[in-house]
């Protein structure tokens, strides 16, 4: 290996992510508005035949936001983020700029065909794992490349030790690794039995075991794409573009064990009142409960990060998308494990809220931490400012309306559904049909569906103030060590 | 005892001792510290001073420019 004075930090793979974070934030979102549309107003299933139902669109929303948006934005980061706190640049190995390169293209390639397959139809009927096995092939693949990069840049660094980012990015990787492959185990029926289509097959578990398993996974990629490496975002983005050190960072590492060895066992409060173990069942909520402490142990060290230095609050933008996607996501993780409290389950479940509590996570603490990343890094590697600081006030209030809306109308409907659906006469037959509650719903649908074009024209300033960045702002003749310039 | 039963119990005993150990580390964290034996507050700076001719806070003695 060369002196390091000769290199400088290689941004073309943390670039390649950059645009496919907002291209799939883009189509995510616009599928995500137009199904909030549909439940609204019905008729706008009809649109497309059988490729434009709820049904259809719905795991391609969850998907493409999911796999799409927030893992380029991850991968992005981590490719901006890893070298710079590892002190070694990219173009120091030709073996990780070819895997680099590799990773991106066959994520892109294979993320579109994902996409594709399931608006043809073909999916698992598994929620956040629709993905046929010829995808899921191609997802480990891209998996272990990423894994190569890791581990890779970790093996040639000059800094000794880890950055707390780091660990959360490592944390993503095998998190992602285990469940993925356990909960995807299947058999491919055509390769057996040599009947019908290629694309399908049939799961390895069956009945309780395999819900089981499914939400071992289903709420680990809650924990492991949403959670996880977004802590390893803001880690690193929040001290950087304030200038203040974590305000602790051995509260970050205790918080990093907590929440690892706390998160992996919740999953099980998604299936409370089910077949499952009793007391899976109440493990499941417990373990919910004591996920605050880990989640908040992370949101306040964000925020004291910040003591002292609030005024920034007020200069800075971007530090205020930054602040309100700790608060959120203080909001998001008590409301969780509130839902995930039996008896409060028992009215949540299956109903608008859990959707709302969602929607506070993804919309307020994910992607706000995406796009601030995105803002602060842009500059940096295309050496040029901001190109509006107005244009990002605008999106910032914008898609804060949005996030509002959004949570307190489902909050709403979820909690009437709940109680509508409870509600008994005195002789202790059921008060409502379901039609009743979907009349009564009705307003808040179409306040979320307005939420939804909201965050969605935010979205969109964002990528024109982005792409006016890349193309024609005002040029940097050196790097900013901290605060983003912009005009 | 059935096997549910046992899967239980050993889930059980199982979080108590992974709940043992993350004390174990938060009380490892503090004493380390407060002895004087390790700074983990410095580990901030990595992402300050993050340029790539920025003095490392922990030079990795495993590059060839550290052996050299």
């Amino acid at each position: 290996m060369q002196s390091n004075a000769a290199f400088e930090y290689d941004y073309s793979i943390a670039k390649l992510f950059t645009y496919t974070t907002i291209l799939f934030g883009i189509l995510g979102m616009i599928i995500g508005t137009l199904i909030a549309a549909q439940l609204a107003f019905p008729e706008l299933n009809y649109m497309f035949g059988e490729y434009g139902t709820f049904s259809r669109l719905r795991p391609v929303h969850t998907t493409v936001v999911i796999f799409g948006f927030t893992l380029s934005g991850v991968f992005a980061t981590f490719y901006y983020v890893a070298q710079r706190v590892l002190k070694v640049s990219m173009a120091e190995s030709n073996l990780l700029m070819t895997v680099g390169k590799i990773h991106f293209w066959l994520y892109f390639v294979g993320a579109l065909l994902a996409t594709v397959s399931l608006v043809l139809g073909f999916s698992q009927g598994k929620e956040y794992a629709q993905y046929e096995w010829p995808i899921d092939i191609v997802i480990v693949i891209v998996w272990l490349l990423w894994g190569v990069s890791i581990f890779g840049l970790i093996g040639i660094r000059r800094e000794k030790s880890l950055y707390i980012s780091l660990w959360y990015y490592i944390a993503c990787f095998i998190g992602i690794a285990m469940l993925y492959l356990f909960n995807n185990m299947a058999v491919p029926t055509a390769l057996v039995s040599g009947y019908g289509n290629i694309m399908h097959s049939v799961s390895m578990y069956s009945g309780t075991n395999d819900a089981l398993v499914q939400w071992w996974w289903g709420h680990n990629a809650v924990a492991f794409v949403f959670t996880v490496p977004i802590i390893a975002i803001i880690y690193y983005f929040l001290p950087k573009e304030s200038g203040q050190a974590i305000y602790s960072y051995k509260l970050s590492l205790l918080s990093f064990w907590g929440l690892m060895f706390v998160y992996l066992w919740a999953g099980s409060h998604h299936l409370l009142y089910s077949p499952v173990p009793d007391w899976m069942q109440t493990m499941g909520s417990i373990f919910s409960i004591v996920l605050i402490l880990p989640s908040w142990g992370s949101a306040i060290n964000m925020l004291l990060t910040m003591k002292g230095e609030w005024n920034q609050l007020t200069d800075n933008p971007l530090i205020k998308f930054m602040v309100l996607a700790s608060t959120f996501y203080m909001l998001s993780t008590l409301e969780g494990p509130i839902q995930a409290i039996k008896s409060v389950n028992a009215i949540a479940h299956f109903t608008d809220w859990i959707p709302g509590h969602v929607h506070d996570g993804t919309l307020g603490w994910v992607a706000f931490t995406i796009m601030a990343g995105i803002f602060h890094m842009t500059p940096r590697m295309f050496k040029r400012e901001i190109y509006s600081k107005s244009l990002m006030e605008t999106q910032f209030w914008l898609q804060t309306l949005a996030v509002v809306l959004y949570f307190t109308s489902m909050w709403i409907a979820g909690i009437t559904q709940g109680m509508m659906w409870r509600a008994v006469d005195e002789y202790g037959n059921l008060m409502y049909s379901f039609i009743d509650t979907v009349t009564v719903l009705h307003p808040y649908y179409a306040i979320r569906a307005l939420s939804g074009v909201l965050y969605l024209s935010g979205f969109l300033i964002f990528a024109y103030n982005i792409y006016k960045t890349i193309t024609s702002s005002k040029r940097l003749t050196e790097e900013p060590q901290f605060k983003t310039p912009m005009a | 005892m059935d096997i549910r039963e046992l899967q239980g119990y050993a889930n059980f005993f199982l979080t108590m001792f992974l709940v043992l150990l993350l004390y174990g580390y938060i009380l490892h964290l503090y004493r380390s510290e407060k002895k004087g034996e390790k700074d983990y507050e410095k580990y901030a700076d990595m992402a300050l001073h993050d340029e790539i001719s920025d003095a490392p806070v922990e030079n990795n003695p495993k590059t060839k420019e550290s052996k050299e």
